[in-house]
């Protein structure tokens, strides 16, 4: 039904003062995906903010076992932090590549990506292996508990980012830049970056914080 | 092979859940084949279950909460009858059954009941309100939906194969823990919280992004209908407060599947900070059920009134201010932690301070009445009966919020009462007015009147009966989640509540008979104008039911009330203009990734919950590559070809031209 | 086990709270209720008397009423909780006359143990305290939560395993009253009800020293036979061998209560976190 037509002025808001703008309509897509994936990480660091706090409750509750300082080696830690870092900037080069449509660059950023994601991950991993083949495994004591978790909640989210990032290349391998392949990498930049913003909390609250004698 | 799984996991030895199950089992079989031989299943396939289309997936949750609520009104009947026949006797239900069943109740009444119907009810009818052809993301959507209909499978597997929790709807560790609850109750609890969790997620954030994003050319903020206000607050609090629950629960899990200790006696768990953590989220989401039960009351109560909303401005800054504040309470639930003076008044007077623009929101109904020209339709009803119950359960709440009365009715069944005060008259009688309401919307055809308002005053009735002796047994000591007592004082109150519990039944038997008749009458009760009525915001604007694509132009907005802006217009203007020049229109396609991942979720939340590893694996495979499967499609859109729009939207225009004119005679 | 006969200042003080709590609010509320009833009445479609005004949509003076009157009742309510939660923490002290009468009381699965340290007796399912002294609660629970919580007494408060509650009390009348757990806690919950016989204070010394001739010691021993899961119909007491018994209990020097017992051990060890314990 013709309802643009219908309307001349119709009844004067009764609270406006002065002009009021008209909203413009619905938003394009992109804006759309982009907003929705926005409110998720959003959420999800809502998630993490539970760990954080668990944690901080839980730090002082060593049970006897190792207390921070006496476990955590600054050394990984750091080499951590610069390839998550570094990835988040392979990963921005992926997506300016993405955005002028250059197959190569994108292909080179985002593998650079995958393979700092994965000396994090496996940096990570080793130092998990390292703790619980000492006997300080995450049911050792409650703060141990909280540690794994929260460091592990985060590279489980780097495990899935990597996931993504190599359905991404398939996808762009196969359907080349269609437009929903580029809201999709839009979306993984921003889930990419978020991580690193988590990991900058972890870094500083666990590692930090807590390395401290 | 199979886990913790075996022969043992079926409770032989008990007829109830056991009869239970075969008789839903049986009625699922009957249904599945009789639309298998009556060949309604490609029908069923394609218009349905693959369905994108917020309208649809809107009715699917409210289906599936009104299934729900069956069975969890099963459990209410059996916990009343325990209650009234168990003084000085074990009644009829063993500790270990009736405390699955009260787990159970709680559980189901608020994951699987109230959720999916006020989800439902926001699906079905806000993007129509904003004057959009769909939510910002329909195959999300239909993801979101089949994650909460895995969830309640999983609870309800739980009767047949294995146990339900035993530990209350909330499952406070240490009872919680591996070593006080060994069986697979809590995980069945976990898990299919966890799996609807993510549904629910899933359908906030798609809703937020719908209103903050998705709204008609001219719809200003201050220019949406209430119910869009009090979608928006209730979602937001969704976004913020369930991943306050995954991650919970994700540690609960964790101690009792890995050994982790974070709410353990030993090794230093604490627990409470479950207790915190859970009404972090626990009381942000009473007002995620409440808040679009506000919504449609005033909708409701506005049109049934004639009359705009009134102090639509204070009602929008009420339900802001209910959004923010409802999350600086969560310690209410806890006064008697001994957390100190402080602490407890500095939460009690905030939980107060809730009640202020709950107080606004009902004297601006009331006035909204005041000067109406009211028609007492079954809605109207629902809303009337709301406002006087929704009163009563405030009055206690702020009771229960001064700290020193806290002392004496925490735990009792004085609470029990308040928040059944609340939530069946606040959110149940909020969904129900909704149902009623926007049934000729969903469906094109209206709900009995009759058997709606029999049903209404059954259930109203049955509620008082039910609910104010519950109130005194309180006063008198009585604690919630009593399998049987000794105290003589307490017995007459359970008595009555029983009898008021069948009256409550006799309420839902007249619903369902309300919709069979209906159904039957569908000629007869025909909404051709879809306008019936005499609405006042955009959905009421096109065809009941709605085409696919809700709207053939985006309605261009000018004012509040938008639709009722335009009869004005069109009753002076009659309509005389030009036909319009239809255009093509993109609609999403449908798609079964919604159905198939929750396949997939069903499969690995089972596998989970009986620690089968390779169906866990695989489960998680068959989601993933669902999903790689979806993202890989080329076409996730068809068209609807401009004459198609036309013939369509012609038929819909003649109708409402006869009604305009029929008005304007009048 | 009425709230509104109360037996002590305590529980005298809440229900007052509570009583005048309604009434502030009933004075808003009862006009509420009538006005909604009345307005849907009077403004109904086949009532041609009721004036239809559609335009009365907004007025700066009711909203301003309608914010102020739920404001105002909130300040005035506000005012009760705040002094209220001052006075009546359930750890401020609660003066009597005499001696106070200090009481440990440990939930167990599913009965309540209550010590009398200084006594040095112990009783289980049964308190008996004397009229007018005041009772200085330590609480704790030997395996989940639970609430204690005598209703004609007043304040009820948690026990929590590896944590001190505390909570003062005083029983103003002689006679028979019954307390209970008001946290849900497990299969036997409903059977956690335990009498209180509140005596004369001359009474009290020879109640003691009639209990303390029992057979039946206390210790770390027999406590942790006592925290096996079950119910206890009897009200067995004992003698109380170390008066530092509760706070072995608090520090989890003695380990918190096993659970029940395993159905399926062979089940359980699928799940990893079976060598954690």
């Amino acid at each position: 039904m013709t309802m643009t037509a219908t309307v001349g002025h119709a009844r004067a808001d009764p609270h406006h003062i002065g002009v009021v703008i008209e909203h413009p309509g619905p938003a394009p897509k992109r804006i759309v995906t982009a907003y929705g994936f926005w409110i998720f990480l959003l959420s999800d660091i809502v998630m993490f903010s539970c760990f954080f706090a668990a944690y901080a409750v839980l730090v002082g509750q060593t049970a006897g076992g190792p207390k921070g300082a006496e476990i955590f080696e600054q050394r990984n830690v750091a080499i951590e932090t610069v390839c998550l870092l570094l990835s988040s900037f392979t990963c921005g080069m992926a997506s300016i590549a993405a955005d002028v449509r250059s197959r190569f660059w994108f292909y080179l950023g985002m593998s650079v990506t995958c393979v700092l994601g994965l000396i994090f991950l496996a940096i990570e991993f080793r130092e998990f292996a390292d703790l619980v083949a000492r006997g300080y495994g995450p049911s050792r004591s409650a703060f141990l508990t909280a540690f794994f978790s929260l460091v592990g909640c985060h590279g489980l989210h780097v495990s899935a980012g990597v996931l993504w990032l190599l359905t991404m290349m398939a996808q762009v391998f196969a359907k080349g830049f269609r437009a929903d392949v580029l809201r999709r990498m839009m979306c993984f930049a921003l889930f990419w970056h978020a991580l690193d913003i988590i990991w900058v909390g972890v870094f500083s609250v666990v590692y930090l914080l807590g390395g401290a004698p | 092979m199979l886990g913790k799984l075996d022969w043992s996991a079926i409770p032989f030895d008990q007829p109830i859940p056991l009869v239970a199950g075969a008789m839903v089992l049986v009625a699922i079989l009957g249904v599945l084949a009789w639309v298998v031989v009556k060949g309604h299943l490609p029908y069923l396939w394609h218009e349905w279950i693959t369905s994108v289309d917020h309208k649809r997936i809107g009715v699917m949750y409210i289906l599936l909460a009104s299934v729900m609520l069956l069975r969890g009104g099963s459990d209410a009947i059996m916990m009343r009858i325990q209650q009234a026949v168990a003084y000085q006797s074990q009644g009829y239900l063993p500790p270990e059954h009736y405390n699955q069943i009260f787990s159970a109740h709680g559980t189901i009444m608020i994951f699987f009941v109230a959720m999916p119907f006020v989800i439902g009810l926001m699906n079905l009818v806000v993007p129509l309100q904003l004057g959009v052809r769909d939510v910002a993301f329909p195959t999300l959507n239909s993801v979101g939906f089949w994650l909460t209909a895995t969830g309640a499978l999983l609870v309800n597997i739980s009767l047949v194969v294995g146990e339900f929790a035993r530990t209350g709807w909330l499952a406070f560790p240490p009872l919680s823990e591996l070593s006080y609850s060994p069986g697979v109750g809590v995980d069945y609890y976990a898990w299919s919280l966890q799996i609807s969790g993510v549904g629910t997620l899933v359908a906030g954030i798609n809703l937020v992004t719908t209103v903050l994003k998705l709204r008609t050319k001219g719809m200003n903020y201050l220019r949406m209908p209430m119910f869009c206000w009090t979608t928006l607050a209730s979602n937001l609090l969704i976004v913020a407060a369930f991943p306050i629950l995954t991650a919970t629960l994700a540690m609960l899990l964790l101690d009792r599947y890995l050994g982790f200790h974070f709410f353990t006696n030993e090794a230093g768990g604490n627990v409470m900070m479950f207790m915190n953590l859970i009404w972090a989220w626990g009381h942000p989401e009473v007002y995620i059920l409440v808040l679009p039960a506000f919504g449609i009351f005033s909708e409701v109560v506005s049109t049934f009134s004639g009359k705009a909303l009134f102090g639509y401005r204070s009602m929008v800054l009420a339900t802001m201010a209910i959004c923010v504040i409802s999350f600086m309470v969560w310690l209410h639930h806890f006064f008697t932690m001994g957390a100190g003076p402080d602490v407890n008044a500095i939460f009690g007077i905030a939980s107060m301070i809730i009640a202020v623009p709950t107080g606004v929101k009902i004297y601006n109904w009331l006035f909204t009445m005041y000067g109406g020209r009211i028609r007492l339709a079954t809605p109207m009803l629902w809303a009337v009966g709301f406002m006087v119950t929704f009163i009563i359960g405030g009055l206690t709440g702020v009771l229960v919020a001064v700290p020193p009365a806290d002392f004496m009715l925490h735990n009792s069944m004085f609470l029990v009462a308040h928040f059944h005060n609340v939530i069946i008259g606040g959110v149940l009688f909020g969904a129900f007015a909704g149902f009623e309401y926007w049934f000729p919307k969903a469906f094109g055809f209206r709900l009995d009147e009759r058997w709606g308002k029999a049903a209404f005053w059954f259930t109203f009735t049955g509620f008082y009966v039910t609910f104010m002796p519950l109130y005194i047994a309180g006063m008198l000591g009585m604690t919630r989640r009593m399998q049987h007592y000794d105290v003589a004082a307490w017995r007459p109150w359970m008595i009555i509540a029983a009898v008021g519990m069948a009256v409550l039944t006799i309420g839902v038997i007249c619903q369902i008979m309300q919709l069979v008749v209906s159904i039957r009458n569908r000629e007869a009760l025909r909404d051709r104008t879809g306008d019936p009525w005499d609405g006042r915001s955009l959905e009421w604007a096109t065809s009941s039911p709605p085409p696919v694509f809700n709207f053939a132009f985006n309605p261009d907005v000018r004012g509040e009330d938008a639709y009722w802006e335009m009869k004005a217009h069109a009753r002076q203007q009659s309509f005389a203009h030009e036909e319009p020049e239809y255009q093509d229109i993109e609609m999403p396609r449908n798609s079964p990734t919604g159905f198939v991942c929750a396949f997939f979720a069903t499969i690995m939340g089972f596998a989970l919950i009986w620690h089968i590893w390779w169906m866990v694996i695989l489960g998680g495979i068959g989601a993933f590559a669902t999903f790689v499967v979806f993202a890989w499609r080329d076409h996730d859109e068809y068209v609807i070809p401009a004459e198609e729009v036309a013939r369509i939207d012609r038929v819909n225009l003649e109708e409402r031209r006869s009604l305009v004119s029929m008005a304007g005679a009048v | 086990m009425n709230l509104l006969d109360p037996q002590g200042p305590v529980a005298a003080a809440n229900s007052t709270i509570l009583v005048d709590s309604v009434f502030i609010m009933l004075v808003i509320v009862v006009p509420t209720i009538f006005a909604i009833l009345a307005f849907a009445f009077w403004f109904r479609a086949s009532n041609p008397k009721a004036r239809y005004r559609p335009e009365f949509v907004y007025s700066g003076r009711v909203e301003m009423v309608v914010w102020a009157i739920p404001a105002l009742t909130v300040i005035l309510l506000g005012g009760v909780a705040w002094i209220g939660s001052h006075q009546l923490d359930p750890a401020a002290p609660v003066p009597g006359t005499g001696s106070p009468v200090r009481i440990q009381a440990v939930s167990l699965d599913w009965k309540w143990l209550f010590i009398y340290p200084d006594q040095r007796i112990a009783t289980v399912n049964t308190l008996t305290v004397p009229a007018g002294a005041e009772l200085n609660f330590q609480l704790t629970s030997s395996s989940v939560m639970n609430t204690f919580f005598i209703p004609q007494l007043g304040s009820m408060i948690y026990t929590m395993n590896g944590m001190v509650t505390k909570l003062n009390l005083r029983a103003d009348n002689e006679g028979k009253l019954q307390g209970l757990s008001a946290h849900f806690s497990g299969d036997g919950f409903p059977d956690m009800m335990f009498d209180v016989n509140v005596i004369s204070p001359l009474a009290f010394p020879d109640w003691v020293a009639s209990t303390a001739k029992t057979d039946a010691v206390l210790n770390a021993d027999s406590y942790k036979k006592l925290m096996q899961q079950g119910i206890e119909r009897g009200r067995p007491t004992y003698r109380l061998e170390d008066p530092r018994l509760f706070d072995l209990i608090a520090t989890q020097h003695i380990p918190p209560g096993p659970g029940p017992e395993l159905a399926s051990e062979a089940g359980r060890s699928h799940s990893g976190g079976h060598d954690a314990r």
